[in-house]
């Protein structure tokens, strides 16, 4: 019995299938963003954004001045990093008037543009992470980039790019270096597939950076005491690697304490680099020791032990935390709140927008959206300039894939994002230059010597994959000669100038000389023009709208520049390109006023007025003399004869449709404008009250147009037609021709004159083998 | 040098002829023909204790006294050699050093062969912090 009816089910099956699923989730399935998890909220795992039942609640008690307890924390318990921050974060002056204020109301003022960052800046300092912590995640997320626009160090936004590659190569390094300054880049980070060949990235890198102009900061993200030894040779001006964590077992784990991590910044310091720590949410959730506090409560610690420790910057935002921390509800935001923390904390914020935390390009540029119209010192900590595969921090949330994606959203949002759109010819320029460059002082200084055919093809490539170069082993050489010999920018400077390249040398020395000062110690530093601007003389004034930074006329007009912009000329030149073959295939000669017809089975197309005689081709990159033919080859299929009238008064499917039905001797007709837009019309209808309308004309094909005119003669002989359909695959038309499209239409309304009556026209096909000749 | 403040930064463009390299350079001094014959030298392009002090200045005017801080014990370690800094910082890290007075005997050493008591003093709080988190031993 169970067989059969097992038996019937499978029968019944095969002739109506159950439905067992809404295709649409298979559709779903297979979308990008199915690869990205998302994490159920956890909080005893570790797995809460923005608060934990094991978060503690903000206080502080004083006792003679000095802190006793902390977030409920006694002193004698503190564990390292709250000592650290009761004794270097906290100031017991302003701790009781902060701590005792409400934190509704502090998330108020971040928002009101009334209240000033430095009265924001001074309240900080007497701010627990517990109590910071409880303010920002009261602001949703619009109050938090606005709050951070507001308390952002430097008015000036910058980027920061990655400039690695698969094989270490130096001179990819040097040339994409060069471009990533070219696109306006601030600063520039590499790291090395092979740890042995940070010299050689180092040196490549540097050199590459100094083509072009002088300015743009670089660092070699390396081992602690090599990344010093480097920066000591002259390599690098900055360091980002000194991570702190917001758990004292992470910490330990990650084998430092807030001790150490302080006294190496001062080392830095001592060297005259600039120096930023790096901490993030779900840091301690990887590591394994968060202790079910939520990730922004350990962040706020991590920006706390910071800013104790006299850094002068961080690099937060979930940095290599940021793919976790967007698994969690609310994640994202969190990002964004943590950032916030930083700046309001007084520090220079270099903004995660780094390691890329999703698979689905809309996440990608929802993500990046608050900071780009907020502004941010770094908006990305590391914008892959290269390709993704390249990137041996691991892909970032832009790559050099999506670099044109980036610059249009600046273009869009008529934001800074820090960069500019680089022309074709200059990028290559500059990519040569910097081979070059980087070949001379491998040569002069003996370290490798570069053949003709490896430099064409760096210069070329768009990556790795595609360049015969040096082998790791070669790079690693090169590398454990530059550390070995003890060569340091002096002699990279030297190299060039003896070899001719002395822009180059001078742009390197430059750069190296702002040691001296030290002026580019200061918070959110960099150098824009020759000059360092920091938080100390371009201090981010922002108090409502025409204050803080605004794009001058300037810099809006550099980062609306993209390539391949449209212009009336652009579309008229295309257009005109193809003027000489239509003269060589189609002639409309004008015949006088069109007379209204009288043959029941006449079907007339009206043609717009610049239809053959400043435009020759549709949109979808079809000949007109074609697009005729085919039209009027359907009406006589049909069994209608055509003719063709040229409409002066109008430009409008609609009312050239509609006209050429009032000219029609059936009282049918079909309009058509030189873009290809097609309608078909009656003389009873209303004149947007069309028979049938070809909208989408870059999809449209000859074959629709013969079946159109097929069309509109059963309509004219009263026989039942099927319409014709273009199908379209949902195809964002109107971002691919709109542009375009109006450019065009201009063109024909521009030739309108409402007075003029609609003129016969008799075309002659030129090109015609056989059944050519006039219609 | 008086200390600076904020109309003063950036030194380098209002103190150009005050602020000098290691063996006394000014910036203006360093040019390619320089660095080519010879005449400056990486300790040239090293900063000094006077333009972190300087800078120290600076922050402290524009209300980032941690950062001040910071700039001020950087100072101290302008002159203590490379492998001393390395060491320290090995000797900081957790569980690098058994006992206190290892850490307490390198924070006398950079009080009185360095000349950095701000150093000396931090270490000082790092040992005794260690100890009572149990990453030493008292001895």
């Amino acid at each position: 019995m169970t067989m059969d009816k097992t038996e019937k089910q499978t029968q019944s099956a095969v002739q109506t299938p159950v439905p067992n699923r809404w295709r649409r989730y298979s559709d779903w399935d297979d979308r990008p963003l199915r690869l990205d998890k998302f994490a159920r909220e956890d909080a005893a795992n570790g797995f809460a954004a923005f608060s934990s039942p094991a978060d503690p609640k903000p206080g502080v008690t004083l006792s003679q001045g000095r802190i006793a307890s902390m977030d409920g924390v006694l002193v004698h318990d503190f564990d390292m990093i709250d000592a650290f921050i009761a004794e270097h974060h906290l100031d017991p002056e302003v701790a009781a008037e902060a701590m005792a204020m409400d934190s509704a109301k502090i998330a108020r003022m971040l928002v009101d543009m009334n209240v000033p960052r430095s009265d924001l800046v001074r309240l900080a300092r007497g701010m627990t992470p517990a109590k910071l912590a409880d303010v920002v995640s009261r602001l949703n997320a619009l109050e938090i980039a606005f709050a951070y626009s507001k308390m952002r160090p430097r008015k000036t936004p910058g980027n920061q790019a990655h400039v690695t590659n698969a094989k270490d190569d130096p001179l990819q390094l040097a040339a994409d270096a060069a471009t990533a300054v070219g696109f306006g880049f601030d600063e520039l980070e590499t790291t090395m597939r092979v740890s042995r060949n940070a010299w050689s990235n180092a040196m490549a890198c540097v050199v590459g950076s100094s083509v072009g102009r002088w300015g743009t900061l670089f660092q070699c993200s390396s081992e602690e005491a090599e990344e010093l030894r480097i920066g000591m040779a002259g390599f690098t001006s900055y360091a980002e690697t000194v991570s702190v964590y917001g758990t004292e077992k992470s910490f330990t784990d990650g084998d430092d304490t807030p001790w150490s991590k302080a006294f190496l910044v001062a080392a830095y310091a001592s060297r005259g680099i600039k120096a930023r720590c790096t901490s993030g949410g779900g840091s301690e959730l990887l590591m394994g020791f968060h202790e079910a506090k939520s990730l922004l409560y350990l962040e706020a610690r991590c920006l706390c032990l910071q800013r104790g420790m006299g850094v002068q910057g961080t690099q937060n935002g979930g940095i290599d935390g940021a793919p976790l921390t967007a698994t969690i509800a609310g994640g994202v935001r969190e990002m964004m709140a943590e950032n916030l923390l930083a700046v309001w904390l007084d520090l220079e914020c270099a903004s995660g927008n780094d390691a890329r935390s999703t698979e689905s390009e809309i996440r990608v540029g929802a993500k990046i959206l608050p900071y780009l119209i907020a502004g941010s010192d770094f908006i990305c900590s590391g914008f892959g300039s290269i390709l993704s595969y390249d990137n041996s921090f691991n892909a970032s949330l832009f790559n050099g894939e999506e670099m044109e994606d980036y610059l249009a959203l600046q273009r869009d949002f008529e934001a800074d994002g820090g960069l500019t759109p680089l022309p074709e010819s200059r990028a290559l320029e500059l990519r040569a230059g910097a081979v070059d460059a980087i070949s001379a002082v491998l040569e002069e200084l003996d370290l490798a010597s570069p053949t003709a055919e490896m430099k064409a093809s760096v210069v070329v490539a768009s990556g790795s994959r595609e360049t015969q170069t040096f082998a790791l082993g070669a790079t690693a050489q090169i590398s454990e000669a530059i550390q070995g010999r003890g060569i340091t920018v002096i002699d990279v400077i030297c190299a060039l100038a003896n070899r001719g390249f002395v822009p180059e040398a001078e742009n390197l020395l430059r750069l190296v000389k702002l040691r001296v000062s030290g002026d580019y110690l200061q918070t959110s530093a960099i150098v824009r023009e020759g000059r360092v601007i920091s938080a100390i003389n371009d201090p981010n004034d922002y108090a409502g709208p025409g204050s803080g930074y605004r794009l001058t006329e300037e810099r809006r007009g550099e980062i609306s520049d993209l390539r391949d912009l449209l212009g009336q000329s652009d579309v008229l030149s295309a257009q005109s390109m193809h003027r000489k073959a239509e003269a060589q295939r189609i002639a409309y000669l004008e015949a006088g006023e069109a007379r209204e017809g009288n043959d029941p089975k006449e079907v007339v197309v009206g043609i717009s007025p610049a239809f053959g005689l400043q435009l020759y081709q549709t949109t979808g990159g079809l000949n007109l003399s074609q697009v005729l033919r085919h039209i009027v080859g359907g009406i006589e299929e049909g069994g209608a004869v055509a003719r063709i009238v040229r409409m002066h008064h109008t430009a409008d499917t609609s009312f050239l449709g509609h006209s050429a039905a009032r000219l029609a001797g059936s009282g049918v007709g079909i309009g058509i404008q030189a873009k290809g837009t097609a309608i078909i019309h009656s003389r009873d209808r209303l004149p947007h009250n069309n028979l049938e309308l070809f909208s989408n004309a870059p999809i449209t094909t000859l074959e629709h147009y013969r079946g159109l005119g097929r069309n509109a003669a059963g309509y004219a002989l009263g026989v039942a037609v099927e319409p014709i359909v273009v199908p379209t695959q949902g195809e964002a038309l109107g971002a691919r021709f709109h542009a375009q499209v109006a450019l065009i239409h201009a063109i024909e309304t521009g030739l309108v004159d409402p007075d003029r009556a609609p003129d016969e026209v008799t075309l002659k096909f030129l090109d015609e083998a056989k059944g050519g000749g006039s219609r | 040098m008086k200390k600076p403040t904020i109309a003063d930064y950036p030194l380098a463009e209002t103190q150009g002829d005050r602020i000098r390299g290691r063996r006394g350079i000014a910036p203006d001094e360093i040019t390619l023909d320089a660095v080519l014959s010879g005449r400056v030298e990486m300790e040239d392009l090293r900063i000094t204790q006077d333009a972190l002090r300087a800078q120290a200045a600076i922050a402290d005017a524009a209300g980032r006294h941690t950062l001040a801080r910071n700039f001020e014990r950087g100072a101290e370690l302008v002159d203590v050699p490379q492998d001393v800094i390395m060491d320290t910082y090995e000797m900081l890290r957790p569980g690098r050093v058994r006992s206190k007075s290892i850490l307490t005997d390198r924070a006398e050493e950079f009080r009185s062969r360095y000349g950095a008591p701000l150093m000396a003093d931090f270490i000082d709080r790092a040992a005794e912090t260690y100890l009572r988190r149990g990453l030493l031993k008292e001895e």
